[in-house]
Formats: C-alpha cells, sequence, structure tokens
C-alpha cells in the first residue's frame, strides 16, 4: 500500500531525531497562546497597532467560543492548543537532506511529475522555494497592470488603504471558533487586489511565492477585484506535503466588485495527521462572479464549506468540490450560498468517495430569503463508497422562503458494483486499475474543471489512493 | 501442446446449486464452434465460470487455454492470457470514456514502463469503429452508459477486435439485435476469424448462424453436451426443437 507507506514516511515521528532544530529562538513564539504569543507575532512582524488589538480581540473570542462539537465531530476535541507552537519562522522550520527523505516519498514525487525543485521543498529539504526567475516575469506584468500581490504582512503594511477596509468583513472574526484562532494568530497567505477592468491572464499562484510562511498553519488570505476585473488563484498541489504542524486553519476573504469574476482553486493532499479547519466566504456584488473549486484529499479531519454571498443583484456563486477520504480520514465538507439580492444564481456539486474507513460528509447551505425574487440554486452532492467500512452523510440545508424562486436538489450514493469491476477485469485489467478508473470516472467531469496541470496530478494521485484499497 | 480451448468434466454451481454437471468440449484454433440450448442448461453459466466470475464456484474438471490452465489464474489474468467474453449484458463505466477504456485495456497487456502510442492507437480504433458502422461520437461516451441494446452489442466486437484475443465466447451476443445490427455484429466477428483464434458462440437462436458460420454445434442441456454435430443441426434444432435429442441416450 504505497499511500499509508507514504503517509507515514510524511508523517516522520520528530522526537526519532530525523530533525534538527537550530537553537535560536529568536523566530518562535513557544509553545501555546496567550496575549504574549501575540504580542511576538505582532513585534516580528512590525506591525500597526490596530493589527495588534484585531489579534488580541480574536484570542478573546477564540478563548469564549465552545468548540462546534455540538454538530461537528467529536475528533476536534483532540486537538491540544497548549501543544502548538503558533509561530514559527523559517529559520526554525526543520529541514533535513534529501537522503533522509524515504524512499517512498521519492517515489510518490516522481509519479506525480513534480518538478525537481517543489520535491525539495515539498519534502522539508529546502524551506524556501527559488521562484524568483520564474516569478520576476510575471510580477513585472503585473506591476504594470496595477496588480499588487503580496503576502498578509507586506499587504497590511504596505496597502492598509486597499485591504483595510475588506479585511475581516467578509468572515468576521467572530464566524467560528477556528476564524477567530486565525484572526488571533495569522501568518503568511496571500492578499491580492486587482484594478478595475484588469482581465489577470495567468492563474496566480501560491506556488510563486511559496516560501515556509506561505505554506504556513494560519494562513490569511484576502482577494478583492475591483469592478470588472477578473483573476484565477491556485493555491495547493497534489504532492503529499512534508508536515510539522498538525492544526491548520486557514482564513480565505474573497471581494468581486461590480461585474468582476473570481475563481479560487484548491487542490490539498495532507498528511493523515492534520486537522484541516479552514474558513472560505467570498462576497459577490452585482452581476459578479466567485467560483470555488475545490478538491480535497488526506488529512484526519478537514472541514470546510467555502461560501458565496451574492449581494447585489444577478450575482453568480458557485463551489465545486472532490473529496476523497481514505483510511482514517474525515472529510466534512460542503458549501454555503447566500442569497442577498435578487435574480442571483448558485450553483453547487460536491463529490466524494470514501475508501477503506474513510468517511466523508457533505454539509450544505443555501439560503433564499422571502422578500427576494428570481433566484436560483442548484445542488447536488454524489458520494461513492468503495469498501463496506466506507460511510458517507449528507446534510443539505436548503432554506427557500417565497415562490418566486428556482431551486433543485439531487443527491445520490453509489458503490462501483461488483459486475462493474468483473466486466473490467475480464478486459485485463487488475482490481486496482478498474477500481482507479471507476473512481476517476465519478469525478471527472469536475476534475476537467481543474487547470490541465491540476488534473493530470489529481488523476495520477487517485489512481495512487485507489491501488492500496483492494487486494 | 495443444492449440485449443479445452474444457474437460467442469463442474461448477452457485450457492451449492450444481448447473455445470460434467461439461466437456474442445475448439481448437482456426475453428467456430457454436452452443446452442434451451432456457436454465447453463449457457451464460459457462461463459462466466470460463471467464472466472466468482459467484461460481467450480468442483471439478479443468479449462485449458491452450496449455495454460484458466483456473488457476485471476480474471483479469485470464483476459491477459487470450481469453475474451463479449458479455450478454455489457456493463456501464459512468464516467469512463470507451477509448479510454480499451487503450487502458491494451495499456494492462504491455510490460510496466511502455506506454501506447495514441495516434497509432486512435487510427487503429476508429478503422475498427468504421468496419462495425459505430459513430466516432463513441469514442468519448462513457462505457455503454445510454447505449442502445445494438451500441453495446457492437461495443462489444469492437472491444474484441482492439484485444485481439486467442479464443473468444460470444455470450447471446444476437439477443436484441435487429437483423442490420446482427449483420454487422456477424461481420465484424467473421473478419476476426483466423487460424489463429477460436471462437465459441452461445446462441439461443439458429438466426445469428446463418451469418456466423461454426464448424460445429454443441448442445447443452442440463449442464452436458449432450450432442455435437456439423452446422446443419442448428437447423434441425429450428426445425425440431430440442426435445428429440434430449429424449435420446446420452452420447457420450
Amino acid at each position: 500500500m504505497p499511500d499509508s507507506a507514504t503517509l507515514e514516511a510524511v508523517n516522520i515521528d520528530q522526537d526519532e531525531g530525523n530533525f534538527s532544530y537550530p537553537e535560536d529562538y529568536a523566530h518562535d513564539a513557544g509553545y501555546g497562546l496567550t496575549e504574549k504569543t501575540i504580542d511576538y507575532i505582532s513585534d516580528i512582524k512590525g506591525e500597526a497597532e490596530w493589527i495588534r488589538e484585531f489579534r488580541k480581540r480574536a484570542l478573546k473570542v477564540f478563548n469564549d467560543k465552545p468548540m462546534p462539537t455540538h454538530w461537528a465531530s467529536k475528533d476536534l476535541e483532540n486537538i491540544v492548543f497548549e501543544n502548538i507552537r503558533y509561530y514559527l519562522s523559517k529559520g526554525q522550520r526543520p529541514t533535513r537532506s534529501w537522503d533522509e527523505v524515504p524512499d517512498d516519498v521519492k517515489a510518490t514525487f516522481e509519479r506525480l511529475g513534480i518538478p525537481e525543485k517543489e520535491r525539495k521543498f515539498l519534502a522539508g529539504v529546502e524551506a524556501q522555494f527559488d521562484s524568483e526567475a520564474a516569478y520576476s516575469n510575471v510580477k513585472e506584468e503585473l506591476t504594470k497592470e496595477g496588480v499588487i500581490f503580496v503576502n498578509s504582512t507586506e499587504g497590511l503594511r504596505e496597502h492598509p488603504e486597499v485591504f483595510r477596509p475588506w479585511f475581516g468583513k467578509v468572515i468576521p472574526t467572530g464566524d467560528n471558533k477556528f476564524s477567530a484562532l486565525n484572526s488571533a494568530v495569522f501568518s503568511g497567505g496571500s492578499f491580492i487586489y486587482v484594478p478595475p477592468g484588469v482581465k489577470v491572464k495567468h492563474p496566480l499562484q501560491a506556488y510563486f511565492r511559496i516560501n515556509a510562511e506561505n505554506f504556513g498553519q494560519f494562513e490569511r488570505t484576502l482577494i478583492i477585484v475591483d469592478e470588472g476585473a477578473e483573476v484565477t488563484y491556485m493555491e495547493g498541489c497534489t504532492a503529499p506535503k512534508f508536515e510539522t504542524a498538525t492544526l491548520h486553519s486557514a482564513v480565505v476573504e474573497l471581494v468581486a466588485m461590480k461585474d468582476a469574476k473570481i475563481q479560487y482553486i484548491t487542490v490539498q493532499n495532507w498528511s493523515n495527521n492534520v486537522f484541516n479547519l479552514v474558513t472560505k466566504r467570498g462576497l459577490a456584488h452585482e452581476n459578479a462572479e466567485i467560483r470555488w473549486i475545490d478538491c480535497n484529499i488526506g488529512s484526519r479531519l478537514t472541514m470546510k464549506y467555502p461560501g458565496v454571498i451574492m449581494k447585489g443583484r444577478k450575482a453568480r456563486g458557485e463551489v465545486i468540490s472532490i473529496a476523497l477520504a481514505n483510511d482514517g480520514q474525515h472529510q466534512d465538507t460542503g458549501a454555503k450560498m447566500i442569497h442577498a439580492a435578487d435574480e442571483t444564481t448558485s450553483n453547487i456539486v460536491a463529490k466524494s468517495i470514501s475508501v477503506g474507513s474513510g468517511r466523508s460528509t457533505y454539509r450544505g447551505q443555501v439560503h433564499i430569503p422571502k422578500h427576494l425574487k428570481g433566484c436560483k440554486n442548484n445542488t447536488e452532492c454524489d458520494a461513492l463508497l468503495i469498501n463496506a467500512s466506507s460511510r458517507t452523510d449528507t446534510y443539505p440545508a436548503i432554506t427557500v422562503r417565497g415562490n418566486q424562486h428556482a431551486t433543485q436538489h439531487e443527491a445520490s450514493v453509489s458503490q462501483v458494483s461488483e459486475e462493474q469491476i468483473f466486466y473490467m477485469k475480464q478486459r485485463g485489467l487488475s482490481e486496482g486499475e478498474a477500481m482507479s478508473l471507476s473512481v476517476n470516472g465519478f469525478v471527472n467531469d469536475l476534475v476537467r474543471e481543474f487547470p490541465m496541470e491540476y488534473s493530470v496530478e489529481l488523476k495520477r494521485l487517485i489512481d495512487m489512493e485507489m491501488e492500496g484499497s483492494v487486494g | 501442446m495443444s492449440q485449443s480451448l479445452r474444457i474437460e468434466n467442469l463442474h461448477a454451481s452457485v450457492d451449492g446449486h450444481e448447473i455445470l454437471k460434467g461439461l466437456t468440449l474442445e475448439v481448437p484454433k482456426g475453428q467456430v464452434h457454436a452452443i446452442m440450448g434451451p432456457n436454465g442448461s447453463g449457457k451464460s453459466t459457462l461463459s462466466k465460470v470460463i471467464a472466472g466470475h466468482e459467484d461460481y464456484t467450480v468442483t471439478e474438471g479443468s479449462v485449458f487455454l491452450d496449455d495454460i490452465n484458466l483456473l488457476d489464474l485471476e480474471i483479469d489474468e485470464r483476459s491477459r492470457a487470450g481469453f475474451f467474453l463479449a458479455f450478454q449484458y455489457p456493463h456501464e463505466i459512468p464516467g469512463v470514456s470507451n477509448a479510454n477504456f480499451i487503450r487502458a485495456a491494451r495499456q494492462a497487456r504491455l510490460p510496466k514502463g511502455q506506454e501506447i502510442d495514441a495516434v497509432a492507437f486512435y487510427r487503429e480504433m476508429y478503422a475498427k469503429m468504421d468496419e462495425l458502422g459505430m459513430d466516432r461520437k463513441f469514442t468519448a461516451r462513457s462505457v455503454n452508459e445510454g447505449f442502445s441494446g445494438g451500441e453495446k452489442k457492437r461495443n462489444e466486437i469492437l472491444q474484441m477486435m482492439m484485444l485481439e484475443p486467442k479464443y473468444a465466447i460470444l455470450d447471446e451476443t444476437d439477443s436484441g439485435l435487429d437483423i442490420d445490427a446482427l449483420k454487422i455484429v456477424a461481420q465484424g466477428v467473421n473478419a476476426m476469424r483466423s487460424p489463429e483464434r477460436g471462437f465459441l458462440v452461445i446462441t439461443h437462436y439458429q438466426r445469428l448462424l446463418d451469418y456466423i458460420v461454426p464448424d460445429v454445434v454443441h448442445v447443452l442441456h442440463d449442464g452436458r453436451i449432450i450432442h455435437t454435430g456439423g452446422k446443419e443441426l442448428a437447423y434441425e434444432l429450428e426445425e425440431k426443437g430440442y426435445d428429440w435429442i434430449i429424449n435420446e441416450p446420452v452420447a457420450a
């Protein structure tokens, strides 16, 4: 089972001495979370007072809010907040030599076709991904068009007039316990502003400015696309990432002004010790469009429900999501569509695959209030169960008031039938190949929505995940 | 070493109920044999047992493909060894295009690390689809999904042509086909007849055998071959039914 072997290799026990931590604690906030931790982070970053205050308020909210275990998995209770380091600068990142990287991990990179440079970063050999050469051309072009593409620290320090008005506005600190946590200790992430009418040709990738901080535990991303402008943003990659932190809690806010379009693409493959608790939401003004294209693989528990608030007339929101839960993993994903203006349209297509003892949950919320007219929602959620021990649950909450709206909801749960596998094996495919092909078929229409290089990697990744599921 | 598909004293059961009760027959390379028989005689069981379907248990006997004992192999290994089954009810594979499926099956036959030449593959597949009168759009459509009965059967023959088995069983390929589709399917099979290949055609009706003319006709009844003859036997059965053979003492 190369998959679990890979994960095992990635989840190296730090006590075994595979890592060396530099003695210099200058950029380490230590364990646990107090006001001191926040002062420490703010000092290091040289932040304005209002940000420090924002963080401290968030810490209070975080401490006051109970765990959402009344509706979510009890597994959340296993997070020990005192044992987490909330800020590690790159100097404190553990490193290892390429020779120390387990062969399984190398083989995985090979099979996924991950470029050489990225492999070293992903395997934890290099703390920084040297992308300046690739990035400089793009950067020049972006600057010419007035596009701002920086990290959160720089964004708030250099361009407060652009980012401050929307920072924490789409997802307020108190939205949930983990958005509060992120608001207290956020670091890294991307802050992007696209001026009116500018259509950014190439997708902006987190890759371009990958560094230790960017792939941090508590990323904060804010993307503002001005009137009539367009951008596609991509984050993550299909390679298993070398993880030392077990809690990831990002906040991503999108703002699409009138007639603007934002497409946000995520592909994540977490190692199975990670709690991945992410809040993502977009605000779409008149005739604007926000699309979340999301693929979640791995992790111990992922909770993620990208949302769109359609605030202006004819705004459109879309969530396309693929989740794959393998042994011991729980993918709790879905979408939130809040219709807040007439003639707004939302579309949700979610597909999940549960393998072995994996569990997937779809949670959807669609809200259309009574006073609006001409709103439309389409929700499709399909679950595929691979083994008898796999599990899936669906919790769609569609609240539609008034009678001038059109909603559609379809849900299905299916299993790859034995007769289908028999048929495929009769043509010479091994059980694993037959299963991979079937699963790829199941998500095929959604995989096409991903950019080419991602869809190819996704297909290979699904092949690898399925290999361990049979026999 | 004999060049044939050789079934010897095959006993097989499903849920403890014996269906095949000592079936013996041999299809030498280069020949087409037909199996006819009344409903419930075990025709479809035979094809599934040879393919290796897990619902069936072989309790006795052997099946040899040339000198390979098929019963020792997994389902997919039997296929790669050169055995093909054209299904009576081909299964749908949602989301997997016909071209990708056939390509995966071809890829499975190549040594590790060797890749299919995509251009040559498509050229070959298009030519074979033309022979079968299949529209090119079937390459992109999901395997058998939304296909009519006739389209599914043509698709089985297309797969057979692309995989070039040494021995093939056609399980009631004529069922659900109109006469035009039947002719096209038969043409495809006839084009594949060669001294290097054997066919076993399972059918309920003599009609198919007008187009795929068999060398030998077997009658299957109650899990055993009870009569074997030339192609004229099919006409006799059509005319007189099965009773006259069934009531005859079993020919050894």
